[in-house]
């Protein structure tokens, strides 16, 4: 009986241990995603102005923003848009731009601070500097396009161009990735290589036998962090719209992000233009649950999609 | 190697997210005081008045307002907060706490419909009736309406903006036109004749009709054609108003007759900054402008080179007699419902909005239209005499506003964004836009209830 006692006592004490030690994760996940969490799937069911106690409204604000409110839809596609194209090309242009710079012999210090340094750039400031640069009718780049007859495209001006021209300046802030890739390729064993030499295997075959599956996992992980990235894209598609929209919200004017024609709008401006402009936080609930599931989807298609790459010692 | 999780962790993990579920039910709700102020005004207190206002003449304006206040009543000291943007004020109403204000004002009326549907800041009504002050007989007629929603005066004018027409006099003698229009027609012709084309682009322009355009949005000129947008019900009227169809065609005609959407898009991406000395209208690149009072001052410091006129906006044909009108809107203040002290806070806003001599030295200060009648016709006023066309056009009954919505101002988004999609060709069938639009404000005003 005593014996029993002991190891109850034991038990407990171990438990507490375990607690203890288990307690600021479990303090972190409790604060900073379980209550938001529970939160905003409660308030996606509520009437909430931010002002009155909140209501029950059951699916109103699905409904609404489903089917009636206007910026939803295209919202989502321009998210998608830039989770495909620009992840993609960001993925490749970065790695390519660390498989050259791993070739060169000499100035490859200068090559990759030139390369890292936009990355460095605040979001605002680039931002407003590619306006200054792609505008249509003063800008640098127009004007050596139609000296050299090349038809100049209105960019951020352009609905067909805006998304486009984003990515053109996310590419040019590729530095982060650049990085990655260049020390995962410096971390390809040579010997493999060397042997592949020897059985004969051309350039693409080197890279897509030895380099890929070697770095597999990173580009994964640089794939999952662009998909995320992307999903939470606000500050730059925003200042984008604004400066080239021209409108200064000042007394009597409204800016409604999305210039021109929600071709810049994403799934996170949605969120802040219905809680924090229109004060609807019920509908910005339902927004960024899409959003949260959204972005674990692409995770978890990503995830299972790497068919075991990454092993246990990655 | 997993083992099993201890009975106790699951517990506590379970009893924290639970707790945590149950936080959210106390937490969520701000809740209003419902008791009436029960501060003392005579008595010894420091009130927090948050403001917009950042340049430093602006600055120093508001301290000599809230000087002035503190002169006339020593026992109530003020401590003011400036450079306050919206976000951050709607973030204080909500919050309420110590450091929260107890005074507000804000450079945009869109806000007021939601302030004052859902309580954030005070009615007003009874103070006005205890202090015997008429806000029918004290300010314009436009200040009065956008700063009441639904009989709920939770708002008070605090100095206007009047929009009006701005032209380029040497311009206008170059290309032998002698008065500013009066109607659109002569708008649009005098329009046509100011504009000089050079290769793909212009010379001068002779007004950017564009919705995109500087202060071109779709509620200033709207105002000129005096439209309702809602009925007795609430329900938008865009779709069956005449004046707004007017208004869209008109702005449609403007844009195909100076070039097309396009090229004006472009020749608009090069133009200046709005708030900079490159205006367009300021460096002679459109010859026309439509604006607010406060680009008088903007202008006449950026030295032009040419002859600056200033008149009220065009009307349209049929309305010829109520030229002289305008779109109306301007700066709000009001008491939060969260304040404690909202008698004493009474005290600053009844004095900074409706004690005569203060509107018109703020006035004076800032250069915006006064915004009661009595400062409006005030001989203290102190302006360059075509400052005079906004001082009538602000006391002009016939001037317009947007009303409060009580979703704020997303209506004339709403209404902004069918400008956008017209002007740009994407909707070709104006009837069934604006239908649409209509419909859409509706469906807003609903999910807002």
């Amino acid at each position: 009986m005593a014996a029993t006692h002991t190891l109850k006592a034991k038990h407990r004490r171990s438990a507490l241990r375990t607690l203890a030690f288990l307690s600021p994760w479990l303090i972190g996940f409790a604060v900073f995603f379980a209550y938001p969490m529970i939160s905003t799937v409660y308030f996606s069911f509520m009437h909430y102005d931010g002002f009155r106690p909140p209501t029950w409204s059951g699916t109103k604000n699905w409904t609404y923003v489903f089917e009636h409110y206007p910026f939803f839809w295209p919202a989502l596609r321009n998210t998608l848009w830039l989770v495909v194209i620009m992840v993609t090309l960001r993925v490749l242009f970065g790695l390519g731009i660390g498989m050259l710079i791993t070739k060169i012999k000499t100035g490859t210090g200068v090559f990759r601070t030139l390369f890292y340094l936009p990355y460095l750039a605040p979001p605002v400031a680039a931002t407003m500097a590619f306006a200054f640069l792609l505008n249509p009718g003063t800008g640098p780049v127009n004007s050596i396009l139609e000296k050299a007859g090349i038809p100049a495209p209105g960019w951020f001006n352009d609905p067909d161009w805006s998304k486009p021209a984003l990515t053109l300046m996310f590419l040019w802030g590729v530095g982060d990735l650049m990085v990655i890739f260049m020390a995962a390729l410096l971390d390809v064993p040579k010997e493999q290589y060397e042997a592949a030499e020897l059985d004969g295997a051309s350039a693409w075959q080197r890279f897509r036998f030895v380099t890929l599956p070697t770095i597999s996992p990173i580009i994964m992980f640089a794939v999952v962090t662009g998909v995320i990235a992307a999903m939470q894209c606000y500050t730059q598609p925003l200042v984008a719209g604004k400066v080239a929209s021209g409108v200064i919200q000042g007394a009597g004017t409204m800016f409604e992000p999305g210039y021109p024609e929600h071709s810049t709008l994403t799934l996170p401006q949605l969120v802040y233009n219905l809680g924090f402009q229109r004060f609807d936080y019920g509908s910005a609930c339902v927004v960024a649950l899409v959003l949260f599931a959204l972005s674990m989807a692409f995770t978890a298609l990503l995830m299972r999609r790497r068919g075991g790459l990454i092993q246990a010692g990655d | 190697m997993p083992t099993r999780i201890p009975e106790v962790v699951r517990k506590a993990a379970f009893a924290l997210t639970a707790s945590t579920a149950l936080l959210i039910g106390t937490t969520a709700c701000t809740g209003q005081s419902a008791a009436g102020p029960e501060d003392d005004a005579s008595k010894e207190t420091t009130l927090t008045f948050w403001h917009a206002w950042s340049a430093p003449n602006e600055v120093k304006a508001v301290k000599a307002l809230v000087a002035g206040f503190e002169k006339a009543h020593p026992n109530i000291h003020v401590n003011v907060v400036g450079n306050m943007t919206d976000d951050k004020i709607n973030q204080a109403l909500r919050a309420g706490g110590t450091k929260a204000p107890d005074v507000i004002s804000s450079f945009t009326t869109n806000n007021v419909g939601k302030f004052c549907s859902s309580g954030a800041l005070v009615d007003l009504n009874p103070f006005f009736k205890k202090a015997d002050i008429d806000p029918n007989t004290t300010f314009p007629k436009a200040m009065n309406e956008y700063t009441q929603y639904d009989l709920n005066r939770c708002a008070v004018p605090l100095l206007g903006d009047a929009y009006g027409l701005y032209y380029n006099k040497t311009a206008f003698a170059k290309a032998g036109i002698t008065a500013p229009p009066k109607t659109w027609s002569e708008f649009e012709a005098d329009a046509k004749k100011l504009t000089i084309p050079q290769g793909d682009t212009y010379k001068q322009l002779g007004f950017m009709p564009n919705y995109h355009g500087w202060e071109t949005t779709t509620e200033h000129y709207m105002g000129q054609f005096s439209p309702t947008y809602f009925d007795r019900s609430g329900r938008s009227t865009i779709a069956t108003d005449p004046g707004v169809t007017d208004a869209f065609t008109l702005q449609k005609k403007l844009v195909d007759d100076l070039g097309g959407f396009r090229k004006l898009e472009k020749f608009r991406s090069g133009l200046g900054d709005e708030w900079g000395p490159k205006h367009p209208f300021q460096t002679g690149q459109v010859a026309m402008q439509l604006d607010g009072e406060w680009r008088l001052g903007m202008a006449l410091e950026a030295k032009p080179g040419f002859e600056i006129g200033v008149a009220p906006l065009p009307v349209a044909d049929d309305q010829a007699d109520q030229y002289g009108k305008g779109y109306i809107t301007g700066t709000i203040a009001g008491i939060a419902a969260t304040s404690k002290k909202q008698n004493a806070a009474w005290e600053l806003v009844k004095y900074m909005t409706t004690d005569t001599a203060a509107v018109v030295a703020f006035s004076n200060a800032i250069h915006n239209v006064p915004s009661t009648l009595a400062a409006l016709k005030s001989p203290d006023l102190k302006y360059d005499p075509r400052f005079k066309t906004f001082l009538d056009i602000a006391a002009n009954p016939n001037s317009t506003t947007s009303p409060a919505s009580i979703n704020g101002g997303v209506y004339l988004t709403t209404i902004q964004q069918l400008g956008y999609d017209y002007e740009s060709g994407k909707v070709t069938d104006l009837r069934a836009g604006l239908k649409k639009a209509a419909e859409q404000i509706d469906t807003d005003i609903a999910q807002a209830k």
